[in-house]
């Protein structure tokens, strides 16, 4: 259980200063992530929002070590950087225990990069990667990823007269990492800090690769406020929307559980980007991805029940 | 053959050059886009994307540039036309199925608005060093069309002409436009349907058990057939004779690689298309394409002003290369200019071509910006004043060079 008080005190290691849009829940991930981080960390990112508006030239806002290299490699540059550490530590060139964290978009780790992630954590390095998911290509201008939800418009699933917006469903790449049996996997959001903080402190105790899928709401794609950020990520747990739960041993774990799981229209409402949904003929959008979040939620807990 | 008036948003637009070539897709068309985001060249896909339902076409949004370019040679296969649209570091990624398209000659049209630099670059901001990418990026030996828009209004036009580049040659045809085209905004009228020609696929029409894959028409193209309609197809990547059947001795390599190379350059003649202003008493040709076109015309007003003979050749064909247009003129003239956004691509062409004659001035740009056309000018009266024969290719030094590498260390003498 972290403190408030503890990480307040800590040195920062994703600073401000940056080009985020005010509300960015990118950079509030990475930050809490690297505030989470007890040893030094070396921190890898995948080209999008959080790569371009923390590095632009002459200007970091990272106080660790940093690389970027292309869209879809974040994990096997990751892979690459733990195995030299891995070779110079049993030289006994580096003396200090380091951590690696990967940092890549939906976009990066849903699509393009999901091969190398798989490559990564079936290889057994001990990375953590870090998926700020806000469910769209948000730095080339808002198209759909296949974390986008159903229903959602965006530029390249738009809604109009005849389409409702993006048909198909979420992919749910949790339980797909989930299914390479890594160290240490789990949903968490920025709302919940606390949960967040010890989420990152478990993935990066586990021996072995990690993985963390965090929901990171934007309010430029997700079209909302900017002040709302904590609030939507707060609904989008507690309609059920966004699981926090974690996967370690072979064992789930539901780790917020919503006290009353709210209708999904409570999330829906507060976005643009659905706005659409509620002025459509009739209500199938808005009951099918109901139901794909209740199957998946049903799913969850009999599966954290069952052990 | 003419445009489907469904396909066809006539009327007068102010739009960019990305939304102009999404429009252009439709109207010469196009049934199936698969693309990826990549800046500065996803306004086309949007746009794209956008009116696609209009004409009764696809758009649909793929995993990677691997999964977008795979889809569009299978849509091709399926009888559509297809395109993909791409920018910098996603064509990088194409590569491979450039030249898996090439040797299945398959129809397509791929849309590359450069940005500038290597790797990620300078994804917002223009360059033109995928252009020798273009011509040899997929490995083996092959050859393509690319074509160098220098307006929205051409992106609108030229998109319609790659896909009847396409169609006409079995080929991928680029359309390598650069951001500063792509994100342009002008008038583009987009005429009535009626008003624009297409090239049909070229149908096999005979009895469907005598249909041979790649047996070739007498301009060296074979006919093509839908998969799936009932005709023997048997396409593959591998070295394949005219039935599609996989052969690997050097006696085919010559026979069915050669035709691939041949098809193109045997009818160079009817596929360069090329503007040409003022060459007849020229001393100095200044060769561009590209955004580097518009930018040249007026370093060749000034040049004129200061009294100087100097034409204009502007590459909108750029592959193939006019060869024998550039060593005919550099019997006549004293040097060619070739300002480029890169450090010296489509130049090296332009001496080859020279074969000694004529020297040949470069005018670089590392990216990010356009040339001044100051440094086109100078660079002209340079080429015009040049008495002697230089051997190498003359790097002519911008004033931004001059003014980054002031006092400092210089890279390059």
């Amino acid at each position: 259980m972290a403190k408030l008080k503890e990480l307040a005190a800590q040195k920062e290691r994703f600073v401000g200063g940056h080009r985020a849009c005010a509300g960015c829940g990118a950079s509030i991930i990475a930050r809490q992530v690297l505030m989470a981080a007890e040893n030094p960390v070396v921190v890898g990112a995948s080209t999008g929002c959080l790569e371009v508006f923390s590095t632009i030239y002459p200007y970091s806002a990272w106080n660790v070590p940093y690389i970027h290299n292309a869209f879809e490699n974040v994990a096997a540059t990751m892979a690459g950087v733990e195995a030299a550490y891995r070779a110079l530590k049993k030289k006994g060139k580096i003396k200090k225990d380091l951590r690696f964290i990967a940092f890549g978009g939906d976009g990066g780790t849903y699509d393009i990069g999901i091969q190398a992630l798989s490559g990564m954590i079936e290889r057994r390095h001990r990375v953590l990667y870090v998926c700020y998911n806000n469910e769209a290509y948000m730095n080339t201008g808002i198209q759909r990823s296949s974390a986008t939800p159903r229903g959602a418009h965006t530029t390249t699933s738009p809604a109009g007269k005849v389409i409702p917006g993006k048909l198909q469903f979420r992919k749910n790449l949790t339980e797909i990492v989930i299914a390479h049996e890594p160290a240490y996997a789990a949903q968490a959001t920025l709302g919940y800090w606390n949960d967040l903080v010890t989420k990152v402190r478990k993935a990066l105790d586990a021996e072995g690769p990690s993985f963390l899928n965090i929901s990171a709401p934007c309010r430029l794609g997700w079209a909302y406020a900017p002040e709302k950020t904590v609030k939507v990520s707060k609904m989008a747990v507690e309609s059920c929307i966004w699981p926090l739960y974690e996967y370690q041993d072979g064992k789930y774990r539901i780790t917020i559980k919503p006290k009353e799981k709210k209708p999904i229209t409570e999330f829906l409402k507060m976005q643009g980007r659905f706005a659409h949904l509620f002025k459509w003929k009739d209500d199938v959008p808005i009951k099918e991805f109901q139901e794909e979040v209740d199957f998946i939620w049903n799913r969850l807990l009999k599966r954290s029940e069952a052990l | 053959m003419k445009a489907d008036q469904r396909d066809v948003l006539t009327g007068v637009y102010y739009i960019d050059g990305d939304v102009a070539s999404g429009y252009g897709a439709l109207a010469a068309g196009c049934k199936f886009i698969a693309g990826y985001p990549i800046t500065p060249s996803t306004e086309a896909a949007e746009a794209f994307a956008r009116i696609a339902p209009k004409g009764g076409a696809m758009f649909i949004q793929m995993e990677d540039e691997l999964a977008s370019i795979s889809a569009i040679v299978g849509a091709a296969w399926a009888g559509a036309k297809t395109m993909t649209i791409t920018s910098g570091p996603g064509y990088s990624l194409m590569m491979e199925t450039i030249g898996y398209g090439a040797m299945l000659e398959t129809p397509f049209v791929l849309l590359n608005i450069q940005r500038g630099g290597p790797s990620t670059g300078v994804p917002t901001k223009t360059g033109q060093a995928d252009m020798m990418q273009a011509r040899w990026g997929s490995h083996g030996d092959y050859e393509l069309i690319a074509i160098a828009p220098d307006s929205p209004q051409e992106l609108f036009d030229h998109t319609i002409k790659a896909f009847n580049l396409a169609e006409k040659y079995r080929c991928p045809v680029m359309i390598m436009a650069d951001e500063c085209v792509g994100h342009m905004t002008e008038k583009v009228v987009i005429p009535r349907a009626e008003e624009i020609e297409l090239e049909p696929r070229r149908w096999y029409t005979g009895p469907p058990d005598e249909y041979i894959p790649f047996k070739p028409d007498e301009d060296l193209v074979p006919k093509m057939v839908k998969a799936g309609s009932g005709h023997k197809l048997f396409i593959s990547g591998r070295l394949h004779d005219e039935r599609g059947y996989p052969v690997d001795n050097e006696h085919f390599e010559l026979k069915y690689v050669r035709r691939l190379i041949d098809k193109i350059m045997c009818n160079k003649d009817k596929i360069i298309e090329l503007k040409e202003e003022q060459l007849d008493d020229a001393d100095v040709v200044v060769v561009s394409y590209g955004i580097s076109s518009r930018v040249a015309v007026r370093g060749i007003e000034m040049a004129r002003e200061k009294g100087i003979k100097v034409g204009n050749l502007r590459l909108i064909t750029v592959w193939p290369f006019p060869d024998e247009r550039i060593t005919e003129l550099a019997k006549k003239v004293k040097a060619f200019v070739v300002p480029e956004i890169n450090y010296g691509q489509v130049v090296f062409d332009v001496a080859r071509c020279c074969h000694g004659n004529a020297n040949v001035v470069l005018v670089p740009h590392g990216g990010a910006g356009v040339h001044m056309p100051d440094d086109i000018c100078d660079a002209i009266l340079l080429g015009a004043k040049e008495e002697r024969k230089i051997e190498k290719v003359i790097e002519f030094k911008t004033q931004l060079e001059k003014l980054v590498f002031k006092g400092g260390s210089k890279l390059k003498e």
